[in-house]
């Protein structure tokens, strides 16, 4: 049997001559390709569905291969998780931050960092000036860490740190923060966002070269693995991919073949495969283009769930079992008109929740022109609250599964992600591909088409290209941040220079140092320089002596 | 490819000074300037004020344009122009964007900048805005 309605020739003819009768109607001057200029028909029927199986393709929810959502009942048994990335300034003022939202009803806490921190620096190193506090919140040493979560139990809450080139050293931050709060570290839970390799190809926030690193993340797998069974240790991110201008495709191949090499990296080490995939996470964007994202996102269940099982072995079907975050597209937001803002992170977020995320964020309209407002910041949790609760969408598993476009486009995204497999594969795996720059050259073209279609009227953004307000005065409240935040931070550090046990946080970034000149797993090193009170740079500086630093060609 | 109105090509460095990574910007903008026909030099991330003005004064470019979306424009923009005043090079026209306020592209015009555009900007205005600005101080420069 073939197809979602197999059984009729006449019903598959009829089918064939509805598609042909829709395509040659008189269409508009318009653009009938999706936002990564995939074209696509007019109209779909059984007949794009042709060698569709359902049981094989599709399967119930909850099962093999989890095209329809990785849970049985999806949000009849859980909504999803309400999860608001947040920080700015020093720790105390984030800490007040994340109070508010956990009290405005927000379900788990997600931690931005500055740039200094995102890179590895102290508060008070040269070329941190004028970054503190900007972008994030700065966290220097174990310090910052009990500051910012001063009064938030966290045994009870589940954390999200976005944090890459420094995340084992920022995990063990928080670890030893838990423990001073008394918290028992196998029982935390979070996610750490620790995907070095999207950093290569899109973010660029990278501290070391990419061997050591893909150690580093091994390390942090194997010790969530051995005693931390509640937390992901990896948050496999497409988003970055995205906002730096990739296709939904590019977005979707690229982010499944970093998971791919993590995996094999993981199973290089010796561990198994069923005892750490399940504690594997993803991250997607929700950009603008409703049914490509919700397409993605189930052609991205199978794909996992296909490699792990029929690849690597895996038998557990939590290892096989896609989950993800999301978070609606930045780039996708205007400055002019920025109220605007609003309605495309709604339809985005819905795009989300229809392709079944486990979590997600919501942006604030403000974000073009800086981090949010605390008004800007609870409509965004609001607009996730109203598509929970006042839309229906929730009531139905996979409501779009079985729309013939639906289907359709899903398979051809799957095999257009299998296309680039094969050319990453071909370039010698993953991180070949990022030192030749293969990733990040399609990215950039695809960034630079878009731009350039944007700029021929090809492609429309609401307030820029069309129905522009040309006298508009933007005129809403910005989020300021001082410069008293780098000095309050600097004062800080000093401080804790003097006072903290010199001599035991010496002891432990040397040993840190010796450590990764061996092959032993850094987590216990790195721990005791959290516990010591040896800052985030101290520690980069420590591990940059043994595996140098990185630096990518500079092409565009 | 048409040159500027001199028939002199345009240089442009474009920047990514500071920590962020941040480049869908800078390339797009280097993409388009080198197929608007000026010669462009991309300095690759994570360069100091320092880095940049003595690559725009080795290169002699007409043009330094910087991208910066992590919020330390208010630093990094008055440092490059001094730098370049220090250098005997307080010609150089500096122009930019990224994630910036009203108020503060204000006061950086107010400093010395050129220009900066914000989230939604043209290309095509800026390689006007560009050709137009460098043309203007050609014919001011007394050489």
């Amino acid at each position: 049997m073939s197809g979602l309605r197999p059984d009729l020739d006449a019903a598959a003819t009829a089918a064939r001559r509805h598609k042909d009768a829709v395509a040659a109607a008189p269409a508009r001057d318009g653009d009938f390709t999706t936002l990564s200029s995939e074209t696509v028909d007019a109209l779909y029927t059984p007949a794009d569905l042709d060698g569709v199986d359902y049981e094989r393709d599709l399967g119930a929810p909850g099962e093999f291969p989890f095209t329809r959502g990785p849970y049985t009942n999806m949000y009849r048994g859980r909504l999803w998780t309400m999860r608001q990335f947040s920080g700015f300034g020093t720790a105390r003022e984030s800490n007040e931050r994340y109070k508010f939202l956990l009290a405005q009803g927000g379900g788990g806490l997600s931690v931005a960092f500055d740039m200094p921190t995102l890179m590895g620096l102290d508060a008070d190193h040269g070329r941190a000036e004028g970054e503190v506090g900007r972008c994030g919140v700065s966290i220097s040493s174990l310090r910052d860490m009990e500051i910012l979560f001063d009064g938030i139990p966290l045994q009870d809450v589940s954390t999200s740190m976005t944090i890459n080139g420094p995340a084992a050293i920022i995990w063990a931050f928080y670890i030893a923060a838990a423990e001073k709060q008394g918290a028992d570290p196998g029982k935390l839970r979070g996610t750490l966002q620790n995907d070095i390799l999207k950093e290569y190809i899109a973010q660029k926030e990278y501290l070391f070269p990419p061997e050591p690193s893909m150690r580093l993340v091994v390390d942090t797998i194997e010790h969530a693995t051995k005693h931390m069974p509640y937390f992901h240790p990896v948050s496999i991110s497409g988003y970055h991919i995205r906002e730096a201008g990739s296709t939904a495709v590019q977005e979707l191949a690229f982010t499944l073949s970093d998971g791919f090499a993590y995996v094999e990296a993981a199973m290089a080490r010796g561990l198994d495969v069923d005892e750490f995939a399940p504690r594997l996470s993803f991250f997607f964007n929700a950009h603008s283009d409703f049914f490509e994202e919700i397409c993605k996102y189930r052609a991205a269940r199978r794909i996992w769930a296909r490699r792990l099982r029929d690849r690597y072995g895996a038998k557990n079907p939590n290892s096989w079992r896609l989950r993800f975050h999301t978070q609606t597209a930045g780039c996708s937001l205007t400055a002019q008109q920025p109220e605007n803002n609003i309605v495309r992170v709604a339809l985005q977020g819905l795009a989300g929740v229809l392709g079944g995320t486990q979590s997600l964020h919501t942006n604030s309209m403000d974000e073009t022109m800086a981090l949010p407002t605390d008004h800007a910041a609870k409509i965004a949790l609001r607009t996730q609250q109203v598509i929970a609760t006042e839309t229906g969408v929730t009531n139905v598993v996979d409501p779009l599964g079985g729309s013939y476009f639906v289907e359709s486009l899903t398979n051809r995204m799957e095999q257009q992600a299998e296309d680039y497999f094969a050319r990453i594969d071909k370039l010698g795996g993953v991180v070949r591909a990022i030192e030749a720059g293969f990733q990040q050259r399609e990215i950039g073209k695809a960034a630079y088409v878009y731009q350039l279609q944007l700029e021929a009227r090809r492609k429309t953004m609401v307030g820029v290209t069309d129905f522009v307000e040309p006298d508009e005065k933007i005129d809403i409240p910005i989020l300021v941040i001082g410069k008293r935040v780098e000095d309050e931070q600097r004062r800080d550090l000093a401080d804790l220079r003097l006072n903290r046990d010199n001599a035991r946080a010496s002891q432990a970034l040397s040993e840190l140092r010796d450590a990764a000149r061996g092959s032993a797993n850094l987590m216990d090193p790195i721990l005791e320089c959290a516990r010591s009170y040896a800052t985030v740079g101290e520690a980069v500086a420590a591990l940059q002596d043994v595996f140098g630093a990185y630096r990518e060609p500079a092409v565009f | 490819m048409s040159a500027d109105p001199k028939g002199e090509r345009i240089r442009v460095l474009v920047a990514k000074p500071g920590l962020d990574g941040h480049d869908r910007g800078a390339k797009v903008v280097a993409n388009a300037l080198r197929d608007a026909g000026m010669e462009v030099i991309y300095t690759g991330l994570h360069q100091t004020p320092e880095m940049i003005v003595t690559a725009a004064v080795q290169e002699d470019v007409d043009v330094v344009a910087m991208s910066v979306l992590s919020g330390a424009h208010m630093t990094l923009f008055p440092r490059v122009l001094q730098l370049l005043r220090d250098q005997g090079a307080g010609d150089i026209l500096v122009t930019g964007g990224g994630i910036m306020n009203k108020d503060d592209m204000d006061a950086l015009e107010k400093m010395g900048t050129g220009r900066l555009f914000g989230s939604g900007a043209s290309t095509q205005d800026a390689i006007q805005y560009i050709r137009g600005e460098v043309e203007a101080r050609r014919t001011r420069k007394p050489n």
